[in-house]
C-alpha cells in the first residue's frame, strides 16, 4: 500500500476529503454519546465511593478536559509543522482547533465548578490543578486573540504558532498538579486521576470512556467543518477553488 | 411519571448535574452551528463574486 500523504496534505486534496468524512465523525459522535451517557445514567450505580448521584458530572468532566490538553498538544504540534514545513495547511488545521479546544477547557472548568460545589463545597479554588486548567483558557483566547489582531495572514500565523508552542510548559504542568510523585506534596483539592485504579465501578469506568471518546469524535467533526470554512477563505484566489464555484 | 422526575431530581442533586450538561449540550449544539454557518457564509459570498467575475469576463 503506498498512500502519498503529502497529497493529502495540499488543501485542494483535503477541503473534499474533509467534506467525505464529517458526516461518518457526526455520526460516531452521537452514537458514542447517547451511548454512553445511556449507560452511565441507567446502568451503574448511583454512589461512587463517598459521591452521590452528583458524581456523574465525571462523563463530561473527563471527556472535556482530557480533550482540552490533548487538543492543545495537537494545535501546537500544527503549529511547529507549519514553522518547520511551512505547509498551508498546518496553519489552518491549527487555527480551525483553537475554538474547540477553549469550548472545551471552558466546559471542564464550569462541569468542574458544579462537582466541586457539590463534593468540595465551593465552586472555585485557586488549587494547582484549577489554575493551570484556568491559565490554558487564557492561551486558547490568547491565540485566537493574537491570530486575527494581525491583518497579514502570514505573519498572524506565525505569531500565534509560536505563543502555541511556548504555552505548552502549561500542559505537563496541569498533568503533574495532581499526578505528582509524592502526594504529599501536591497541595491540590482536586483528586488524583488513576482510570480503574481506584474502585470504581466497571461500569461507570466504561461509560466515561466511550463518553470521553464521543469527545474525541465530536472534536474531528467540528474542526473538519471549521477547517473547510478556513480553507476557502484563505485560498479564495487560487484556481481550483475559483473552478469549483464554477461548476455550482 | 414519577420515575421521570426522580430523575431529573437525581436525590436533590439536579440543578448541578443539569447545570454542567446543559452548558455542555449548549455550547456543543452552538459550535456545530456556527461552524457550518460559517461555512456556508462563506461559499455563499465567494460563490457571488465568482460569478461577478465570470459576468465581467464575458462583457
Amino acid at each position: 500500500m503506498s498512500i502519498n500523504w503529502f497529497k493529502y496534505s495540499a488543501p485542494m486534496t483535503f477541503y473534499p476529503l474533509a467534506g467525505k468524512l464529517i458526516p461518518f465523525f457526526g455520526w460516531l459522535t452521537a452514537i458514542l454519546m447517547i451511548g454512553g451517557l445511556y449507560w452511565g445514567f441507567f446502568e451503574t450505580p448511583d454512589r461512587l465511593s463517598d459521591q452521590k448521584e452528583y458524581y456523574r458530572i465525571i462523563y463530561i468532566h473527563v471527556g472535556a478536559a482530557w480533550m482540552s490538553m490533548w487538543l492543545y498538544i495537537v494545535l501546537a504540534a500544527w503549529a511547529l509543522a507549519g514553522l518547520v514545513l511551512q505547509t498551508r495547511l498546518s496553519y489552518m488545521m491549527a487555527a480551525a482547533i483553537a475554538p474547540t479546544g477553549a469550548i472545551a477547557t471552558f466546559l471542564a472548568l464550569w462541569t468542574g465548578a458544579f462537582w466541586g460545589k457539590t463534593s468540595w463545597g465551593t465552586w472555585w479554588d485557586w488549587d494547582p490543578r484549577m489554575t493551570s486548567e484556568l491559565i490554558l483558557l487564557f492561551l486558547y483566547m490568547g491565540y485566537m486573540a493574537l491570530q486575527s489582531a494581525i491583518d497579514d495572514p502570514r505573519r498572524a500565523d506565525r505569531a500565534s504558532a509560536l505563543l502555541a508552542l511556548v504555552g505548552l510548559v502549561c500542559v505537563p504542568v496541569i498533568f503533574w498538579s495532581i499526578n505528582c510523585p509524592n502526594p504529599n506534596e501536591c497541595a491540590a483539592l482536586h483528586q488524583t486521576s488513576k482510570p480503574g485504579g481506584g474502585n470504581m465501578d466497571p461500569n461507570i469506568l466504561i461509560s466515561m470512556l466511550v463518553v470521553a471518546l464521543a469527545f474525541w469524535m465530536y472534536s474531528f467533526y467540528t474542526i473538519l467543518i471549521r477547517v473547510r470554512g478556513i480553507i476557502l477563505e484563505r485560498e479564495r484566489h487560487t484556481t481550483w477553488v475559483n473552478e469549483m464555484l464554477e461548476e455550482d | 411519571m414519577s420515575t421521570i422526575s426522580e430523575f431529573f431530581h437525581a436525590g436533590g442533586y439536579g440543578f448541578y448535574i443539569w447545570g454542567s450538561y446543559g452548558a455542555a449540550l449548549l455550547l456543543m449544539a452552538g459550535e456545530i452551528i456556527a461552524a457550518k454557518q460559517q461555512h456556508r457564509t462563506i461559499l455563499k459570498r465567494l460563490s457571488r463574486m465568482a460569478r461577478m467575475n465570470a459576468a465581467e469576463e464575458d462583457e
